[in-house]
């Protein structure tokens, strides 16, 4: 031990290569991957990059001794449903991971249920759990603002959040807080509480997908399960998610998602009762409009 | 008297972050760790009392070190312990435990002879704390 810490002071940084730091860091192939993997999106990967920019600077200057106070580094993302938040937090976990802001880079994902208990002495456990189990990684708490019930004095969630701005003050190197939910009741909860407001640094906002983008993420989707639009199924596909997005508890990318689920299922059961004999794969690939257009809702009802 | 027992007994004690990593290399060998602590130093008092349970699940050993300052709070002038069981032999088997926490006084063992059938020495230790009642030994 005594040796090494020797070793280490003998070996004074005086320069770095934010470049090469980039590169053998992986978050060059993070940032890229990405760009690739989510359509759309501009903004937050926009503001995705701005903050690994930062995070990896800071990690050059504390090499080079001009920092020592650690970064705060938790973010709310606020934006409707199906907008991605859950999954571009899987992505910043692993960032993180990269940049060295975290040991393990692992996400729990939790709601308030899982942080807050049914009576009293139950929920400093039930949170302390949790916490323990992101610690080394990143805590993503879906819908936040639901642990703030002020029309209930005795509300159990208020104990949770104590623990929580404790913990994310005093544990800064040892795990990563994102709050996420609807942009308006995020910022009447962070207004409500100031605590969380002063703790969290970056703030991403996730805006609706255009008509265009979401077309095209069913594509990107239909792709990475191995299947295929012809011209019609894309033409069908369009005409589904301009009626969808009007209808309630439309979300997003998540509605094409299960929009596509559901097609799959009419494609096997055409293709299942329509083969005779021997088929290929294009065959069993092809989603035609068919499979789309038996929709509800090209019949005036709505799609969950 | 400075007590040791356990897997690191003729180092001098522990930083916290020495502590994370002995902690996380048993984690990361698939033991669970956990915390235990007492108020009687008698060597031949193996069962301390459990703080809360075994972990299993926490991959990063800052959970650890998180408990044992719980558990410091409450329990800061005890002897704490850090123990790592292995179950894959099929039973739970500990490979390694180290004590984390130590009363600011340590006043020792009485050694007594009591001299038996055939002048036989029969020896005994007690520790000088013990005199006082559980709970109230280490203030
Ligand atoms: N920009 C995108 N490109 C491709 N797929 C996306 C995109 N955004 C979301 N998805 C997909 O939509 C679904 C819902 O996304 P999710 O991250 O759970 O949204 P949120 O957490 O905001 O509700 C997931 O299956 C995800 O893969
Ligand atoms: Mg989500």
């Amino acid at each position: 031990m005594e040796n090494e810490g020797k070793e280490k002071e003998a070996k004074t940084v005086t320069e770095v290569n934010l470049k090469e730091d980039f590169q053998a860091s992986g978050v060059a192939d993070i940032l890229a991957e990405l760009d690739k993997s989510l359509i759309g999106l501009k903004p937050v990967k926009t503001r995705i990059k701005e903050t690994a920019s930062l995070l990896l600077v800071d990690k050059a200057r504390e090499k080079l001794g001009l920092v020592n106070e650690s970064p705060t580094l938790h973010m709310s993302f606020s934006g409707n449903p199906g907008t991605g938040k859950t999954t571009v937090a899987l992505k910043m976990a692993n960032l993180l991971f990269r940049l060295g802001y975290v040991r393990k880079g692992h996400l729990v994902t939790v709601t308030r249920d899982d942080l807050v208990g049914q009576y009293i002495g139950h929920t400093a456990p039930k949170t302390k759990e949790v916490l323990k189990k992101a610690m080394g990684g990143v805590l993503f708490i879906d819908e936040a603002y639901y642990l703030y019930r002020p029309e209930n004095e005795r509300d159990y969630g208020q104990e949770a959040i104590e623990i929580l701005l404790q913990v994310m003050e005093n544990n800064r190197d040892d795990l990563v807080v994102i709050l996420a939910g609807y942009k308006d009741k995020m910022d009447k909860f962070f207004e409500s509480n100031p605590g969380f407001r002063s703790r969290i640094a970056h703030h991403i906002e996730f805006p609706d997908y255009s008509h265009n983008e979401l077309l095209e993420i069913a594509e990107v989707m239909v792709a990475s399960m191995n299947y295929e639009f012809n011209e019609e199924s894309k033409k069908a596909m369009a005409e589904y998610i301009k009626i969808r997005k009007k209808q309630p508890h439309f979300a997003n990318a998540r509605s094409i998602r299960n929009a596509i689920d559901r097609a799959r299922l009419r494609q096997a059961n055409r293709v299942f009762n329509n083969s005779e004999g021997p088929v290929g794969a294009s065959f069993l690939s092809q989603i035609e409009d068919v499979d789309i257009r038996q929709s509800r809702v090209f019949s005036g009802g709505i799609d969950k | 008297m400075r007590v040791t027992q356990g897997t690191f007994s003729f180092l001098p004690d522990f930083t916290d972050q020495q502590i994370h990593e002995q902690v996380q290399y048993c984690i990361d060998n698939g033991w669970a760790v956990s915390i235990e602590y007492t108020d009687d130093p008698h060597p031949r008092n193996t069962y301390w009392e459990m703080w809360g349970h075994p972990m299993f699940d926490n991959p990063d050993a800052a959970a650890v070190v998180y408990e044992l300052n719980e558990c410091r709070k409450v329990y800061g002038s005890y002897y704490i312990r850090i123990i790592a069981f292995d179950s894959s032999p099929g039973w739970e088997s500990i490979r390694l435990s180290f004590i984390v926490n130590r009363p600011a006084d340590e006043p020792g063992f009485k050694l007594s002879r009591t001299e038996v059938k055939g002048r036989n020495i029969q020896y005994s230790i007690t520790p000088y704390s013990s005199d006082k009642p559980q709970g109230s030994r280490y203030k």
